[in-house]
């Protein structure tokens, strides 16, 4: 038998229309909740009953796309990965990702975030390009250990929201795209390293991070960015001190 | 291809003694504040005298005692400079040219200074 939505909680939802406010402001939904119901289905519930005009971004429903981050009360999560029940009584605030300029109610602007991840060449570069018929790259467990946990970044932006660094200095590197860069940087097959270090070891590459850890905290993944920042942050003063004694090859 | 790299960091100096420092307080900070501020004194599990004038002397006059010594006292120094360093940056006092001075500037002198007085107490060379 389907569970009975006989529970409400409100839904503090910040609102803003750049064409009509002048500012943000929240508004307030009693939205009639299951045990089951996450706050994605929440803002799904209000906009096919009550307001057509809300807007938030989706896509997967289940922790895989990263579309869905926000501030639920006040704490980067996924929409889709939280349930109403565990925020009952409420109310529940709902707003857009931190540090992130607002382009309509939940919804913000992702272009220097997606620029931050080009900007670490987020690609393998093969240390020894071989034709196909050589066969595949092969890697030992250890080697693929050694990059596996980054590689399960979604982009959900949400460690983002939650580096202070990042909220004080928007030209700052930022959380995932280290982790993304060690998944590329720490592949056996990669022979990337010198021009990703070049990226990044600036003070606002890797050298923005003090090390406050909220991005691992908050991230849905277990990606653990902080530990990213840590080992480039190790391999940018090696190659500090070591740079005279590398040779470059020339890319 | 990715935008023109940024200029490098000189963070990496103050981060590799910051770490140096941290690594080592954490190992035998505790412990040194335990042995020579309460152990020792008291003579508790120590001899009282271990921390005598003239036991300590022989080890500052020691040139391995000098290195542990200047290790100790530069290092503390040099950590504790990035977290007052990063701390001040956050708070958004002072320019970073003073935060610098006040910060890395003090555990620089410390440093020198320190080399300094370990040199004048001199080397026993009957050690
Ligand atoms: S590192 Fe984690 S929190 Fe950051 S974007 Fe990737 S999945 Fe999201
Ligand atoms: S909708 Fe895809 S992560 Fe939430």
């Amino acid at each position: 038998m389907t569970e009975r939505a006989d529970k409400t909680i409100e839904l503090r939802v910040l609102r803003y229309n750049p064409e009509a406010d002048e500012k943000p402001h929240h508004q307030s939904f009693t939205v009639p909740y299951t045990s089951d119901m996450s706050v994605l289905q929440g803002l799904q519930w209000i906009k096919d009953t009550v307001d057509g005009s809300l807007t938030y971004r989706w896509s997967c429903r289940m922790a895989i796309c990263g579309s869905c981050g926000m501030m639920i009360n006040a704490e980067p999560k996924l929409a889709c990965h939280t349930l109403l029940r565990d925020l009952a009584p409420g109310p529940v605030t709902v707003e857009p990702l931190n540090h992130f300029p607002i382009e309509r109610d939940l919804v913000v602007t992702v272009d220097d975030f997606v620029k931050k991840i080009e900007s670490v060449t987020p690609w393998l570069i093969p240390k020894h390009p071989k034709p196909v018929s050589e066969g595949p790259y092969n890697q030992t467990p250890a080697q693929l250990a050694a990059y596996e946990n980054f590689s399960a970044c979604i982009n959900c932006m949400l460690c983002y929201a939650a580096c202070p660094q990042y909220g004080e200095n928007p030209k700052f590197i930022g959380p995932a795209a280290m982790a993304i860069l060690q998944r590329y940087d720490g592949d056996s097959r990669d022979g990337g390293s010198a021009l990703r270090i070049d990226a990044v070891h600036g003070e606002d590459g890797v050298w923005g991070c003090t090390a406050v850890g909220a991005c691992s905290d908050v991230c849905p993944k277990a990606v653990d960015p902080m530990h990213a920042v840590n080992q480039n942050k190790m391999n940018t003063a090696l190659d500090y001190f070591l740079r005279f004694l590398k040779k470059r090859d020339a890319k | 291809m990715p935008h023109a790299p940024e200029k490098r960091s000189n963070a990496p100096v103050f981060w590799l003694l910051f770490g140096a420092g941290g690594t080592l307080s954490a190992l035998f900070g505790v412990g040194l504040i335990l042995v020579t501020g309460f152990l020792a004194p008291q003579g508790i599990g120590i001899s009282a005298d271990a921390l005598s004038y003239e036991n300590a002397l022989a080890f500052t006059q020691n040139g391995l005692g000098k290195a542990v010594i200047w290790a100790v006292i530069s290092l503390f120094f040099w950590h504790a400079a990035e977290r007052f360093y990063l701390t001040l940056k956050d708070m958004h006092v002072f320019s970073d040219t003073g935060r610098r001075l006040l910060t890395y500037g003090v555990a620089a002198v410390v440093t020198v200074a320190t080399a300094g007085l370990l040199l004048a107490i001199g080397f026993n060379q009957t050690m």
